[in-house]
């Protein structure tokens, strides 16, 4: 009876074994400030953006030029009606703000996958492979450096027009140099690994040993690069959309925001400051995102 | 009597290192010409100082680095040309770093069971079971089956990198420096798990070692390099008893011995290593050699047979020594 009273309530061998991979990585995601700080609000305008539907007040596109540039509800002419006023065309900023962030993550992340799988499969061709192989992509990505990017993305969309699709292959067809230099050099620092060569002596197969051996020891690396280019798209697109070349009106898109507000920029300082925000604040938790991730996952950093 | 598993002839690596910005690249003779026999049943043993192409040998014989020249000859059929999934399940390597050998992103279960995913294994439900048999042959408890490399200590690591070479049975192992990463105490722990396999298994051993206390306990032939050419060659009791070449000579009387009291030994080496870029003319040793003779900076010895193996050296070549 006692003996069985003891054994229930004392966890079995298998309960007091250490915690599971997950559980520790949870632990360390939370016990970093920007991580937790730059995720969260990122879930936020994630959130924000796929609901906008259901979420926003108004519809985006519909026009009241009666209520045109009523202030947001802190100011003179502010009600909750319109919680961040209107703009020059009485269009809900709110309304326009959310379907504006559908716009951005979608040039966003679109953008860094094209690139991401082009620069990936570079960079890893031209550190597994070296010799010849990589002289000629190492000459292809000079190639692109050597090209600015802002001045090719606004010769091309000038000259093929621009719509949401172009953008984002544009974008990524450019901005893959920062994945194939990082990727070609942890892809060579992992190939002299003897992992990989005791997996060639076991007869694998380059598709297999670049697949499970290289890749996820280069995974790393690959996320923080990743989320850097989710920015940096997004940082691109809104530069375009302001110079007049990236989203088109009545399409809502932050840096489009930002360069419609811009006549009225001395008079009503929130229609720019608004979306400046938001996309000053989108980026800086990628960024906290992007250095969690790597602070987090980095093997050096098991405390 | 015994069947040759393993027949090198005339190995040669020769890498190409670039000189510097206007001189082009220039040959450096990592293996040159090397003859190696390696019979079912044996440990050979390879010694010789850094840089003077044991690896380069080992990785040759692997088929993870192309030959320049000469042949391998693996169960007799030639290595090039041969199925690397057919020459995987005959020979294995062991590293000797276990820390680098390991893959630190994949559990020490699917380091384990990979060479039966890659030979296409039939039963992937025998899979785990015959994992955790070999980790207990090769001491290993079985928790560990879901514990990654980074929660092992190192002798741990080492048996993990065994378990997953033999898993498949090869019938030869080379195994590259098996225990100089490991804590003194693992070493001996290691050395006796490869001898216990090696009768239990009825493996064929290529152990590369700098510690010739290794090799005198676990190695039945030996075979000593230098700069890229085997230079003696014979069965381990004759070379530790009777060493015939001066470079073997002085590698013997390298050996620290425990006692504080006597010094570091003289060796007549010297302290510089030839470099290989620009090996010193007729027999490449002479420069260190303490029976240097007037004819061994210009003529290079041949491969001399003895009663037990062979010799490279004019000492013994009395036809030579005639001549001169």
């Amino acid at each position: 009876m006692a003996n069985g009273t003891i054994a229930k309530k004392l966890p079995s061998a298998d309960q007091i074994l250490e915690p599971s991979p997950f559980q520790l990585m949870m632990r360390r995601v939370l016990g970093h400030a920007g991580m937790t700080f730059g995720g969260g609000v990122l879930i936020l305008i994630f959130a924000a953006a796929l609901f906008a539907p259901i979420l926003s007040p108004h519809d985006p596109y519909t026009q009241d030029l009666t209520k045109r540039f009523l202030d947001p509800v802190w100011g003179a002419t502010g009600s909750w009606e319109h919680p961040l006023g209107t703009d020059k065309f009485g269009r809900d900023y709110l309304s326009r703000m959310m379907f504006g962030a559908r716009t951005s993550l979608l040039i966003g992340f679109s953008a860094m996958l094209i690139s991401g799988i082009l620069g990936t499969a570079l960079g890893v061709a031209a550190g597994y492979f070296g010799g010849r192989v990589d002289i000629v992509i190492t000459f292809i990505i000079t190639t692109r450096l050597a090209m600015p990017v802002i001045l090719v993305a606004l010769v091309v969309v000038a000259l093929i027009g621009s719509s949401l699709t172009i953008v984002i292959w544009v974008l990524g067809l450019l901005i893959w140099d920062r994945f194939a230099v990082v990727m070609r050099a942890a892809t060579q620092q992992a190939r002299n690994m003897d992992y990989v060569a005791a997996a060639k002596a076991l007869g694998c197969s380059t598709f297999r040993i670049v697949l499970t051996e290289i890749m996820p020891n280069v995974a790393n690396a690959l996320i923080v690069v990743a989320t850097l280019e989710v920015a940096h798209a997004i940082f691109l697109e809104a530069s375009l959309s302001f110079l007049g070349l990236g989203v088109q009106p009545p399409t809502p898109s932050w840096g489009l925001m930002v360069s419609e507000g811009k006549g009225m920029m001395f008079f009503k300082a929130w229609v720019i400051a608004i979306p400046g925000t938001a996309l000053f604040m989108l980026m800086l938790c990628i960024n906290l995102l992007g250095d969690g991730i790597r602070d987090v996952t980095a093997p050096e950093n098991r405390n | 009597m015994s069947n040759v598993i393993i027949q090198a002839t005339d190995v040669t690596k020769t890498f190409m290192i670039s000189g510097g910005f206007f001189q082009g690249k220039r040959p450096l003779h990592a293996v040159n010409g090397v003859d190696l026999t390696v019979n079912q049943g044996d440990v050979v043993a390879l010694v010789g100082e850094s840089g003077c192409g044991k690896t380069t040998l080992a990785r040759m014989i692997l088929g993870l680095e192309p030959l320049t020249s000469g042949s391998v000859e693996v169960d007799s059929k030639p290595l090039s040309g041969q199925n690397r999934l057919d020459v995987a399940k005959l020979l294995q390597p062991i590293f000797q770093d276990p820390y680098s050998s390991l893959n630190p992103r994949k559990s020490i279960g699917s380091i384990i069971t990979l060479p039966l995913k890659v030979q296409g294994d039939q039963n992937p439900d025998t899979w785990r079971r015959r994992a955790e048999e070999m980790m207990e042959l090769v001491g290993l408890p079985r928790r560990v089956f879901q514990n990654y490399p980074s929660q092992l200590s190192g002798g741990q690591r080492q048996r993990v990198a065994i378990a997953r070479a033999l898993i498949n049975r090869p019938r030869v192992v080379i195994c590259d420096e098996p225990t100089s990463a490991l804590d003194v105490s693992v070493q001996s722990q290691i050395l006796n798990l490869l001898q216990d396999l090696r009768s239990e298994l009825n493996l064929t051993y290529v152990i590369i070692s700098h510690n010739l206390a290794v090799v005198e306990h676990i190695a039945t032939k030996v075979a000593v390099m230098y700069l890229g050419r085997i230079v003696e060659e014979a069965d381990t009791e004759t070379l530790f008893t009777k060493p015939q070449h001066p470079y073997t000579e002085a590698l013997l009387s390298s050996v620290l011995t425990p006692d504080p009291n006597l010094d570091v030994p003289d060796t007549h080496l010297g302290a510089a290593y030839p470099n290989p870029v620009e090996p010193p003319s007729g027999c490449t040793f002479h420069p260190r050699c303490a029976k240097v003779m007037d004819h061994c900076s210009t003529r290079s010895p041949k491969a001399i047979p003895t009663s037990e193996g062979s010799v490279e050296c004019h000492l013994y070549d009395k036809a030579q020594g005639a001549a001169a």
